[in-house]
C-alpha cells in the first residue's frame, strides 16, 4: 500500500505547494512531519523526494529501528526521529509545512484532540493529510475479519472497529480543528494482482488531504 | 538488491562483438586495488546511482532512456565497457560497405528509439524499412505473405546494421545532459557490501563523501579502478560477467545450429523480407538499403563449415536454389563479407527483446523515483522481472516451437504445418495478431 499512499501524497502536495511533479526532488526546502512513523516506511521516501522530514512515534523501539535503517542511505540519514507525541510537539510550538498522519488516528484515544494537535502543528498555508479505515460493514469484513483473522496480515486486536471513523466524521472533526478537507481518495486491494491502487472507493481504506484555514 | 536482465541463453545477435573492435580484451588482468576507499591507491572510488556493465546497443539504449525521462535524467550513471570507440565520436562513412551483422528492428523498438531521441541518428545512415514479408517452407506446401497493410501499418520493421544502431545510440547519449562516465575497462569483480551500518570516514575526503556503504555494490575493474553503485545492470551479453559474478543460474539448451551471414548486392531495390524454412534452419534475405541485402542462413555445424570453404559463385548458386519456388530479385555475384554465428533467432526478435528490457527497466526506475523508492530496492526490481520475464520466456517458447516444428521432415507433420501456415495467411484476424505480436506490440500471443 505504501507506493499508492506516496503517489497520492506526491500528487496532492505538489499541487498544494505548486511544485513541479516531474522533478525528482519536488519537496526540497519543505518541512514535513510523519506522525506515527513506525520504522520510517513513509519518512524515508519523503526524504528521498527532497523534504526535510521529522518522524515521531510514541514507541521507543520503532524510533530505534527507524534510525538504524535511515542511516544506511545518505539521503535518509538526515531525517530527525523523536520518540514523542503530537501534543508534546505542539507544546514546543513546532510548525511544519505538511503534517502527515497515516493509519494513526484509529489507534488514538481521543480523535478530536488528536486532530487539534495536527492542526496546531501545521504552518500557515500548510497541508494536513490523514488516512484511516472507514467504519463500514465492508471494512469490518476486510480489515478485521480478513486482515486479522483469515489472512493474518495483522495481529488480532490491532484495530477496534468501533473506533474507526467515517469520512464524514473525519471531515467534521478536522473542520472543527481548523483544517478544510479538500480531497479524499480510497485505497483498493486487488487480490488477483496483489496490488493496491488509488480509487474513488472510500468504503474501506481512505485518505484525506486538507488545508489550514488560518 | 543487484539484479540484471532475464537472460536469453545463446541466441542473440546483439551481444556479439562488433567487427571493428580492434582487439580482444583477454589481456592479463591488472592488480585491482585491494582496499575499499583507500585514498592512497590513486583516484578515490566514486559512487554512482547506476552502473551499466556493457556499453553495447542495449546498455546504451538504457542510458539514453534514462536520459530522456525527467525523473531519471539527473541520475549518475557509469558505463563500463572496454570498447575504445565509446570514448569518442564514431564516424560511419557512407561509402562503407554494409556490415554483415544486422538487426531487424520491430515497430515497437522504432517507437522506443524515437522516444529516446536516437532514431533521428539511425535515419542518417543506411537503413531499410520493409513492409512485406514472404515466408515459405521447403515442402512447397505452405506459403504466407504478410503485408504491413493487413494490420493497418506502414511498415513491418526496419533492418539496420548493428554498427549504425550502436553509433546512433552513442551519439544520442553523448548529447544528453545525463551525468555519465565511461570506464574503458572490463569488470573484474563485484561485491555487495554488508547490509549493516558500516561507515568509512576518511579525513582527506570532503564532508559530502562521509557516507555509509551500507547497501552498495562495489565494482572492481581490470584497470585498477573501483566504483560503487546502488544498482548494477548487466548489459554485457550472453556470456555476461555480471551474471556470472552474481551467481545467477540460467537454463538453456543447444540448438546445434550455426549460421552464415553475409551481404549481397542486387540489381533492384528490395522492400520485402524473404524467409524460407528449411529442415536445418531458415534462410533469410533481409533488405538493408541501397540495393544491398543481408543473408542469414542457419545450418547444421557440418553444412556451415562446408559452405565457408566454397567459392562465392557456388555459394550464390546454393542460395538461389534454396530460395527457389519463390520469386524476387536474384543477388548478383558480389558477396561483401561473411561470418559465422552460433545461432539466429527467427524474425530477428533478439535485440528487440533487449531493447524491451531496457525500456521497461528505465520506466520501472522512473516510477520508483516518483514514489521515493531507493533504486537498489528489491521490490523495484521484482516489478521489472514480473514485467519482462513472461515476455522473454514467451517469445523464446514461440520461437523454439518454430524451430522444432520445422526441423522434422515428416509427411503428416508437414501437412499440419502447411495447414497452420495457410490458416495464418488467410485468416485475417489471426494474421493481424501475428503481425502485431512480431511487431512488439502484443505481449502475449493471445488472440483475443
Amino acid at each position: 500500500m505504501n507506493p499508492t499512499r506516496l503517489a497520492f501524497l506526491r500528487s496532492t502536495l505538489c499541487r498544494h505547494f505548486r511544485k513541479d511533479p516531474l522533478s525528482a526532488r519536488p519537496f526540497e526546502g519543505l518541512r514535513f512531519i510523519d506522525v506515527g512513523c513506525g520504522g520510517g516506511i513513509l519518512s524515508e521516501p519523503l526524504a528521498r523526494m527532497g523534504a526535510t522530514v521529522t518522524g515521531i512515534d510514541a514507541i521507543e523501539k520503532n524510533i530505534k529501528i527507524a534510525c538504524l535503517h535511515a542511516n544506511l542511505d545518505p539521503t535518509t540519514s538526515t531525517i530527525e526521529y523523536c520518540c514523542t507525541t503530537a501534543e508534546k510537539l505542539v507544546e514546543e510550538q513546532r510548525k511544519f509545512d505538511a503534517v502527515i498522519a497515516l493509519e494513526v488516528i484509529e489507534h488514538v484515544a481521543d480523535a478530536a484532540e488528536f486532530c487539534k494537535s495536527l492542526s496546531a502543528l501545521t504552518a500557515h498555508e500548510g497541508a494536513t493529510v490523514v488516512s484511516t479505515i472507514n467504519r463500514s460493514m465492508r471494512s469490518y469484513a476486510t480489515a478485521i475479519v480478513a486482515a486479522e483473522y483469515l489472512l493474518q496480515w495483522l495481529p488480532k486486536g490491532t484495530h477496534q472497529w468501533s473506533s474507526f471513523l467515517t469520512p464524514e466524521e473525519l471531515t467534521m472533526i478536522l473542520k472543527r480543528a481548523g483544517v478544510d478537507v479538500k480531497e479524499m481518495a480510497g485505497f483498493v486491494y486487488n487480490p488477483l494482482t496483489g496490488r493496491w491502487s488509488l480509487s474513488d472507493d472510500i468504503s474501506v481504506n481512505f485518505i484525506a488531504y486538507g488545508t489550514k484555514e488560518k | 538488491m543487484n539484479r540484471i536482465f532475464a537472460t536469453k541463453a545463446g541466441s542473440d545477435v546483439y551481444r556479439l562483438r562488433i567487427p571493428w573492435r580492434p582487439f580482444s580484451n583477454d589481456a592479463a588482468p591488472l592488480l585491482s586495488s585491494q582496499n575499499a576507499g583507500n585514498p592512497e591507491k590513486g583516484s578515490e572510488a566514486k559512487q554512482y546511482d547506476i552502473a551499466i556493465v556493457g556499453g553495447g546497443m542495449v546498455g546504451l539504449a538504457l542510458a539514453c532512456s534514462l536520459a530522456s525521462r525527467p525523473l531519471t535524467r539527473h541520475l549518475n550513471v557509469a558505463i563500463i565497457d572496454s570498447n575504445p570507440a565509446l570514448g569518442g565520436k564514431h564516424f560511419i562513412k557512407k561509402e562503407d560497405l554494409p556490415d554483415p551483422r544486422v538487426s531487424t528492428i520491430t515497430p515497437a523498438t522504432i517507437s522506443f528509439f524515437k522516444d529516446i531521441g536516437a532514431w533521428q541518428f539511425v535515419e542518417q545512415h543506411r537503413h531499410a524499412y520493409f513492409d512485406k514479408m514472404q515466408v515459405w517452407d521447403y515442402t512447397g506446401l505452405s506459403y504466407a505473405k504478410y503485408n504491413a497493410r493487413d494490420a493497418d501499418k506502414e511498415v513491418l520493421g526496419c533492418v539496420v546494421e548493428n554498427k549504425v544502431l550502436l553509433s546512433s545510440l552513442l551519439s544520442r547519449v553523448q548529447e544528453t545532459v545525463l551525468p555519465k562516465k565511461i570506464y574503458p575497462s572490463r569488470l573484474n569483480s563485484m561485491s555487495i557490501l554488508p547490509n549493516s551500518s558500516s561507515s568509512e570516514v576518511d579525513s582527506t575526503l570532503s564532508m559530502t563523501a562521509l557516507f555509509t556503504h551500507g547497501r552498495l555494490a562495489k565494482l572492481e575493474l581490470e584497470d585498477g579502478n573501483s566504483l560503487y553503485a546502488k544498482l548494477v545492470v548487466g548489459a554485457d551479453g550472453g556470456k555476461s560477467r555480471v551474471r556470472e559474478l552474481a551467481g545467477f543460474r540460467t537454463t538453456g539448451w543447444n540448438y546445434s545450429q550455426n549460421a552464415i551471414i553475409c551481404t549481397v548486392e542486387h540489381d533492384v531495390e528490395n522492400h520485402c523480407a524473404w524467409q524460407r524454412f528449411l529442415p536445418s534452419g531458415p534462410l533469410a534475405l533481409l533488405p538493408i538499403g541501397d540495393k544491398f541485402s543481408n543473408i542469414v542462413w542457419t545450418l547444421s555445424p557440418k553444412e556451415s563449415s562446408e559452405f565457408k570453404s566454397i567459392t562465392e559463385d557456388n555459394f550464390l548458386k546454393a542460395v538461389n536454389h534454396a530460395l527457389d519456388y519463390g520469386y524476387g530479385p536474384h543477388p548478383t555475384p558480389s558477396i561483401l563479407g561473411s561470418s559465422d554465428l552460433f545461432s539466429w533467432l527467427k524474425g530477428g526478435q533478439g535485440v528487440n527483446l533487449g531493447f524491451g528490457d531496457a525500456s521497461t527497466l528505465s520506466s520501472v526506475i522512473s516510477e520508483g523515483i516518483a514514489v521515493g523508492t531507493d533504486i537498489g530496492e528489491v521490490s523495484l526490481l521484482k516489478k521489472y522481472e514480473a514485467d519482462r520475464k513472461p515476455a522473454n520466456v514467451m517469445m523464446m517458447a514461440v520461437l523454439d516451437g518454430f524451430q522444432k516444428a520445422y526441423s522434422v521432415d515428416f509427411g503428416p507433420l508437414n501437412i499440419l504445418r502447411a495447414a497452420a501456415f495457410h490458416g495464418a495467411h488467410h485468416i485475417s484476424p489471426l494474421k493481424k495478431s501475428i503481425i502485431s505480436y512480431a511487431s512488439g506490440e502484443m505481449r502475449l500471443p493471445l488472440f483475443a
